[in-house]
């Protein structure tokens, strides 16, 4: 990845209707990135795609690419290609054809084309499949085709839109790897929209959180999930106790009536605050070594470790721990300073949806 | 095979045998329907077309009647007629059904409504309408006049009976072109625009190739009623104009020879078959191929 910015978009605003999809939306992407637009539906990511892809126009805003601006330039006439939600192949053609259309359309010569479509179909893992019409092959090999008939026109950016949305569990992490792979063997920039958490951790460079047609955070994987700016974040990617608390001092915060060492500095004396807590973050200890008592109120397993509720200090406190606490057991509660995350209480609601500028 | 086996595999085809007759007893009201309505008439045109009025023995005389002249002149110009009709309901159907393609799902099911609106109404009335309007002092000839144009004589013309086809069959061809072209996925278009192409090539190269078979089954909702009409030739043409359909008519309730009109009604049945087959040869995945 370089520093070089590729695709700028300022000041972006898109409404449909009485709606405002996207407001005033600034965001850059950067050459050979793996950025991925990550949101609950109707969050305004892929509006986003579809602005850069060229099948919307902003109503207000500008969309640079390489330099120049694109905003009113036709999907035909953008360096960039795209794969569709559901993949979108044309029934009628056959794998080959599927994957020479758009070489056809720009009029390249018939050994280039075949070249390109042999080099394509083995990039995919879909050798000897050209004569086969789409109908014929199975949700990832189709979503594959469509990569392929995207990559062979050598594009700059690949736009995805929830491509492995209709794979099942299985053959979606087979994809994510594929994609890296793919990513890194093509040296382009990808952007990518799921509202699929753990995807977008597993593949990307950059994660860009959007609500309500608001980026709320963008940053790496880690920072991501690590680092909530927000409890719309927090709550969003992974699971979480958010919990309402107090700064009591620089690194010192006071959640439930009880203080806890933290590692945050910087909020002043006596501020409210949301404190999030990941559940595997929660140490389970007895009774008189925690810094809260608690009863275990419920106990799950879930394969890779136990999701136990445990009822302290008027909360329930969600904790993922390896090591089983019985239901009705008295624990007691620890948490290392540097696994809580303070953030600012928002005031208002409107103040709950903020533009955040890239780090 | 072990006897427990033997006894379930026993089961299963008892089973599976009762669910094929329960089946079949389902299916019998259009079975039943099919042979009385369908069947039995197609087997009466046949006979009488190929038996001999007077003494009922097989005679070809009754289908080799088309050589006549005058009724072979009546077949050619009801195929001129028909194809002629055909094109410009596709040339209009195609782009109306496009536009309503592009609309909201609100306001296109209202415009399609407003379509279909006249076919509430009878069949006749609405071409003895056209007869009103057309007719040497009619409606249109009227207006004409006062407006001090030259005035239009294509009542009882090929031009009048066209102009009645395209007005009752419209109809016919949007509709089955609408319903494809409602089914293609909008990414798929976007797919084409996106991989370099303009509008006029993903017209041609997808929206056209995918929307194949509602052409398809259009033409044939088209053709087919307009090369065997003779309501429209009968009221739109006078006795100026003679359809193929008016001639098999006319044998039936003029000279009131069943066995000639039966004869003709085989010629014609082959014509309508020929084209039908012709058509399935380019649309394969048709949804109208259940005819074949």
């Amino acid at each position: 990845m370089s520093d070089r910015k590729l695709i700028d978009l300022v000041d972006i605003t898109k409404q449909y209707g009485d709606s405002v999809v996207l407001d005033d939306l600034n965001l850059y992407i950067r050459e050979n990135e793996f950025l991925t637009l990550l949101g609950p539906s109707g969050c305004g990511k892929t509006t986003t795609l579809r602005i850069i892809g060229g099948f919307e126009t902003p109503d207000k805003g500008k969309v640079i690419f390489d330099g120049k601006d694109i905003t009113r330039l036709a999907p035909n006439e953008r360096q960039l290609n795209t794969v569709f939600q559901k993949y979108a192949l044309f029934t009628h053609m056959t794998i080959t054809e599927n994957i020479a259309f758009g070489l056809k359309i720009k009029k390249k010569s018939k050994q280039y084309i075949k070249d390109k479509i042999d080099y394509a179909l083995k990039l995919v893992n879909l050798d000897g499949f050209g004569n086969r019409m789409p109908d014929s092959l199975s949700g990832g090999q189709q979503q594959r085709i469509a990569i392929a008939r995207a990559i062979v026109n050598e594009p700059k950016v690949l736009l995805l839109d929830e491509p492995l949305g209709a794979l099942d569990l299985k053959m979606r992490q087979d994809m994510q790897y594929e994609l890296i792979r793919l990513k890194n063997e093509l040296g382009i920039t990808f952007v990518y929209v799921t509202h699929d958490q753990e995807e977008a951790l597993t593949m990307s460079d950059t994660i860009v959180v959007m609500n309500q047609g608001y980026i709320q955070q963008v940053g790496t994987p880690e920072m991501i999930y690590n680092e909530p700016k927000n409890a719309f974040v927090a709550d969003f990617i992974g699971e979480s106790n958010i919990i309402s608390a107090t700064m009591v001092e620089d690194k010192l915060v006071n959640i439930l009536g009880a203080n806890f060492v933290c590692v945050d500095t910087g909020f002043g004396r006596n501020q409210p605050v949301d404190v999030v807590i990941r559940p595997e973050d929660i140490d389970l200890v007895k009774p008189e070594d925690g810094i809260i008592k608690g009863r275990v109120t419920s106990l799950i397993f879930k394969g890779v470790h136990y999701e136990m509720e445990v009822m302290a200090n008027g909360r329930e406190w969600l904790v993922h721990s390896t090591d089983l606490s019985p239901v009705g057991s008295e624990v007691g509660i620890r948490v290392d300073p540097f696994d809580i995350q303070i953030m600012n209480r928002p005031e208002s609601e409107d103040e709950e949806v903020v533009t955040i500028d890239e780090p | 095979m072990s006897r427990d086996k033997k006894v379930e595999k026993k089961l299963k085809e008892e089973l599976q045998g009762k669910k094929k007759r329960n089946n079949a007893l389902l299916a019998s009201p259009y079975i039943i329907w099919m042979a009385i309505f369908i069947i039995v008439p197609l087997f009466m045109i046949a006979y009488y077309g190929l038996t001999d009025k007077e003494n009922g023995s097989f005679t070809l005389a009754n289908i080799k009647l088309i050589l006549d002249p005058v009724n072979l002149k009546a077949l050619w110009l009801s195929i001129r007629l028909s194809v002629i009709s055909t094109l410009i309901c596709l040339l209009l159907a195609y782009p109306i059904a496009m536009i309503l393609r592009s609309l909201n799902m609100k306001r296109s099911s209202f415009i399609v409504f407003i379509f279909i609106l006249p076919m509430w109404m009878n069949f006749l009335l609405r071409t003895i309408a056209w007869q009103n309007i057309l007719e040497r002092n009619g409606i249109l000839n009227t207006i004409l006049s006062f407006l001090h144009l030259p005035t239009l004589n294509i009542i009882n013309t090929s031009a009048a009976i066209i102009l009645g086809m395209v007005y009752n069959y419209l109809p016919f061809m949007i509709l089955p072109i609408y319903n494809v072209l409602i089914k293609i996925d909008n990414n798929v278009i976007n797919a084409a625009r996106d991989l370099g192409a303009n509008g006029l090539q993903t017209l041609l190269k997808i929206t056209l190739p995918l929307s194949l078979p509602g052409v398809i089954s259009g033409i044939t909702m088209v053709f087919v009623p307009s090369l065997t009409t003779f309501v429209i030739s009968n009221i739109l043409g006078g006795n100026k104009v003679v359809l193929i359909g008016n001639v098999i008519e006319q044998q039936f309730k003029v000279v009131n020879n069943r066995n000639a009109g039966a004869g003709l009604s085989l010629v014609l049945m082959v014509f309508v078959l020929a084209s039908m087959a012709l058509l399935s040869k380019y649309d394969k995945e048709a949804e109208g191929k259940s005819i074949w």
